[in-house]
């Protein structure tokens, strides 16, 4: 089970601003608007109720509010989970330089700004939780974040910590031809597995020389951050999220997980409609891309937006990212909008944004849909999130809301405008509220 | 060949294309024609690739032997107002990049039809949206990048494709302009300073060639040739600028030069709307949802409805892009204009008739009206839904495609 180490930061934060941030030290209820609860059939004219950044109910009208509650009219509106962008790049994450083609010791958690715009702007398209990857570069380019779009100070406050302590985040990977260049970096597609072979097998030798070493210290292989990263690989406690389009690629992808074992994502999968029951023989998932168009490489030439209904089809399970800056985080719902367009059903899509991606992060218990315990994150949407016609007006997160369509600052973010890339502003103890400081 | 086998030629090919226009009734629940209010149920016939009639289904008849082709929602073929489709391949290899020519900063004289690839996957690509006319061309990215033209996404050959092949001149001002380390223009100022610079030029040679006496006249240049008919209005200067300070250099060296101008991009133009409304250029505005970094960062997708608000003409399109994905789809740029404040009628008169008119093509299309080339876009539902399919599209009285997108 996870637990949030955020939860003090937001008692704190209650307590030293006042009820703006307060994550329901008193009940809130939600009435009347409908709710895509995702895990279970959508309710018409529900009731939600958010207490200390938890949901603690979910029903049809007349389910009991508890005493005390805010209750909010919000008839006409649609409340759903807050979105699951499993790959992203907001915040100007970075990983691995152009020294080696393989860098798992670099982290992503060294080099985010967690007041970059675009973190602000995602907020603005519903999205909660993001994978916030390092490029593509490279074979491998380094360690992902699992983070909550919260407005925090650094980035410990975004953080998704296990109760070991471990930070919830995968390892990036990727194959074809965007981590094909000089050397010491592959020159082709087969030189591309060898070398990622080679250190998966490194990794499985400093693994048993370690478990051989039965604690034994003057046994014990010297630390090695990049290998120490492989081996929770191996060992299926870091999902391996895989950069990968063309139909050949992605079944490469396959075949070295099969020989490692290890937990994989398929990301982008361009081609994924030619070898949908490939896919879905491997057991693994699949995060794709709608883009508004084929091309701009030679290996997105074949992307299309039947890919969804394809995998849906052959039983994948099928979530959906943005790669932002790739497509924009405020429109991450016309990436559902467009797999239905071709196909998808309506569930699935809609599951795809939220279940589904959150089950690829390993947080399918915390988020992704709207049932009692899981956490207060969830976005309320003028109608139906499939139409160009529907808007976000306030996203959720642990009971906080973080954004809101009717506040100046953050309405900025959602259309654009003057001043819509600033960074968030600092908040200053003192000098004006929170709400002015974000 | 004989003057009388051409001739022989031409009446076959004359043949061949009515053969192939058959003719054609359109029924749709909504017809948008965009020459007055939606009709319901409405009637559009097609005869010999122009539009016959279009009116409700009670006052146009149907000819037994027409093909019957049933919709929803049927638009006029929508119009890009600028783009690189065709230009900018779909695969992004050198190779098949034919907008942009780095070897000078300003080449007015390369034409549009000599680059332009009408069977780029990408014309078909945004076709099966409906797309039936490109304003395509020399792209951003360089000071004067060449000329654009204007054409049909008809797969057929370029000829009869081709409604004006020497559209616009393209310009590009601001950080957008300039060139690589240490060659000119190094920034915006030089920038404005080689374009006077060359427009004096080119009143010189004109100047020059105006005399009688033919031994005075400058020997033929391409390149002022290009930039007279920019001086004498017959081509306008597609100005693709961002910034507000940029945009207001345009706007100075538009009055310097008395030239013909659209501005183009203008992600600042909210910062300086009563400027551009009194210069009274038409602008073609960048993508609704254009990424928001560098020069247009403050770009916002709110945009398009205050430039109708402030009554200044625009129309909308998909404009260029670098890398994934290659093209944006000019109708899903009006469907987010029409969520953030334009109406619906605006959104897709800034894609058809006001489109039309800011190219000067809307004496043959924009919009469904007698005698117009039968430019048709078929929808199963609202055009500006995600969801909603492209069921048929008409080009020039030609079905090119059936299969819902």
């Amino acid at each position: 089970m996870l637990r949030f180490r955020f939860a003090l930061i937001l008692w704190l934060a209650a307590f030293s601003f006042g009820a703006g941030v307060s994550a329901q030290e008193t009940p809130l209820a939600l009435t009347g608007a409908q709710l895509i609860t995702i895990s279970g059939e959508t309710i018409e004219q529900g009731v939600l109720v958010v207490h200390r950044g938890k949901i603690v109910a979910v029903g049809p009208r007349g389910t009991a509010i508890p005493a005390g509650a805010t209750v909010r009219d919000a008839t006409g509106k649609v409340i759903m989970p807050g979105l699951v962008d499993t790959h992203s790049h907001i915040g100007s994450p970075a990983g691995g330089d152009q020294s080696a083609p393989i860098q798992p010791d670099t982290r992503v958690l060294d080099a985010i700004d967690v007041r970059d715009a675009s973190i602000q702007k995602a907020q603005a398209g519903g999205i909660t939780t993001a994978n916030i990857m390092p490029g593509s570069g490279h074979l491998i380019s380094g360690q992902t974040l699992y983070l909550k779009l919260r407005d925090g100070n650094s980035i410990d406050d975004l953080l998704i910590t296990n109760k070991t302590g471990r930070v919830a985040g995968g390892l990036k990977m990727a194959n074809g031809t965007n981590s094909r260049k000089d050397p010491p970096f592959p020159g082709t597609r087969a030189k591309s597995a060898a070398l990622v072979r080679e250190k998966f097998v490194a990794a499985q030798d400093y693994r048993d020389k370690i478990a051989r070493a039965k604690g034994d210290v003057t046994k014990l292989p010297a630390r090695d951050l990049a290998l120490e990263t492989l081996v929770e690989v191996l060992d299926g406690q870091r999902v391996v999220h895989h950069h990968t389009h063309r139909h050949d690629d992605i079944l490469t992808v396959l075949r070295l997980q099969k020989e490692f074992g290890f937990r994989v994502v398929l990301h982008h999968v361009s081609d994924a409609w030619k070898v949908p029951d490939e896919i879905a023989a491997a057991k693994v998932p699949c995060s794709i891309i709608l883009l508004d168009s084929p091309g701009g490489k030679i290996e997105a030439r074949d992307v299309d937006w039947k890919s969804g209904a394809a995998l849906e089809k052959a039983g994948v399970n099928v979530g959906f990212h943005t790669d932002d800056p790739v497509t924009d985080s405020r429109l991450f719902l016309r990436s559902a909008a467009f797999a239905v367009r071709a196909g998808m059903t309506r569930a699935g899509a809609l599951r795809g944004l939220t279940l589904a991606g959150a089950g690829m992060l390993d947080l399918q218990d915390h988020i992704g849909s709207l049932e009692a315990g899981k956490d207060a994150d969830f976005v309320l949407l003028s109608g139906d999130p499939l139409s160009v016609y529907s808007h976000v007006i306030e996203t959720w997160i642990d009971g906080v809301k973080v954004f809101d369509r009717e506040n100046e600052k953050d309405r900025l973010w959602a259309t654009g405008g003057y001043g819509a890339g600033n960074p968030r502003a600092a908040h200053l103890c003192c000098f004006g509220t929170w709400e002015e400081a974000r | 060949m004989n003057k009388f086998t051409l001739h022989l030629m031409a009446v076959v090919i004359a043949i061949t294309s009515i053969a192939r226009a058959e003719e054609i009734a359109v029924q749709g629940e909504t017809v948008h024609t965009m020459a007055g209010e939606p009709i319901r149920n409405g009637v559009v016939l097609i005869r010999d690739g122009k539009i016959a009639s279009v009116g409700s289904s009670n006052s146009v008849k149907i000819p037994a032997a027409a093909r019957v082709l049933k919709a929803k929602v049927v638009t006029p073929g929508l119009i890009d107002a600028h783009t690189v489709v065709g230009f900018s391949g779909i695969l992004n290899q050198p190779q098949d990049q034919e907008q942009l020519e780095k070897s000078a900063p300003i080449q007015p004289e390369l034409r549009a039809i000599d680059a332009y690839n009408g069977r780029d996957p990408l014309v078909d690509y945004v076709r099966r949206f409906g797309v039936t006319t490109i304003h395509t061309g020399h792209g951003p990215g360089a000071l004067i990048s060449g000329q654009t033209m204007i054409v049909k996404t008809h797969p057929a050959n370029l000829e009869q494709s081709i409604v004006n092949p020497a559209a616009m001149i393209a310009t590009t001002l601001g950080s957008g302009a300039v060139a690589e380390k240490n060659k000119a223009p190094g920034n915006a100022s030089k920038a404005v300073a080689m374009l006077r610079a060359e427009f004096i030029k080119t009143q010189e040679y004109v100047r020059k060639g105006a005399t009688n006496d033919v031994d005075k006249r400058p020997a033929r240049d391409l390149h002022l040739e290009a930039l007279a008919r920019v001086l004498d209005g017959k081509q306008p200067l597609l100005i693709t600028v961002q910034r507000h300070q940029d945009i207001l250099a345009a706007l100075r060296l538009a009055a310097e030069f008395k030239l013909k101008v659209v501005l183009d991009g203008v992600a600042d133009a909210p910062l300086v709307l009563s400027e551009m409304k009194k210069s009274g250029f038409p602008v073609f505005l960048h993508p609704t949802m254009y990424r928001a970094s560098g020069e247009t960062e403050n770009l916002s997708l709110e945009t398009a409805s205050k430039l109708r608000k402030a009554g200044i003409p625009f129309a909308l399109q998909s404009g260029f892009e670098s890398y994934v994905p290659k093209t944006r789809v000019v109708l899903f740029e009006a469907a987010v204009a029409a969520a953030n404040g334009l109406s619906q009628q605006e959104a897709l008169a800034a894609i058809t008739i006001d489109a039309a008119r800011l190219l000067g093509i809307h004496e043959r299309t924009g919009s469904i009206e007698n005698g117009k080339d039968a430019d048709l876009a078929l929808y199963d539902g609202d055009p500006f839904e995600y969801a909603t399919h492209c069921t048929t599209v008409i080009v020039n009285g030609v079905v090119t495609d059936t299969q819902p997108h």
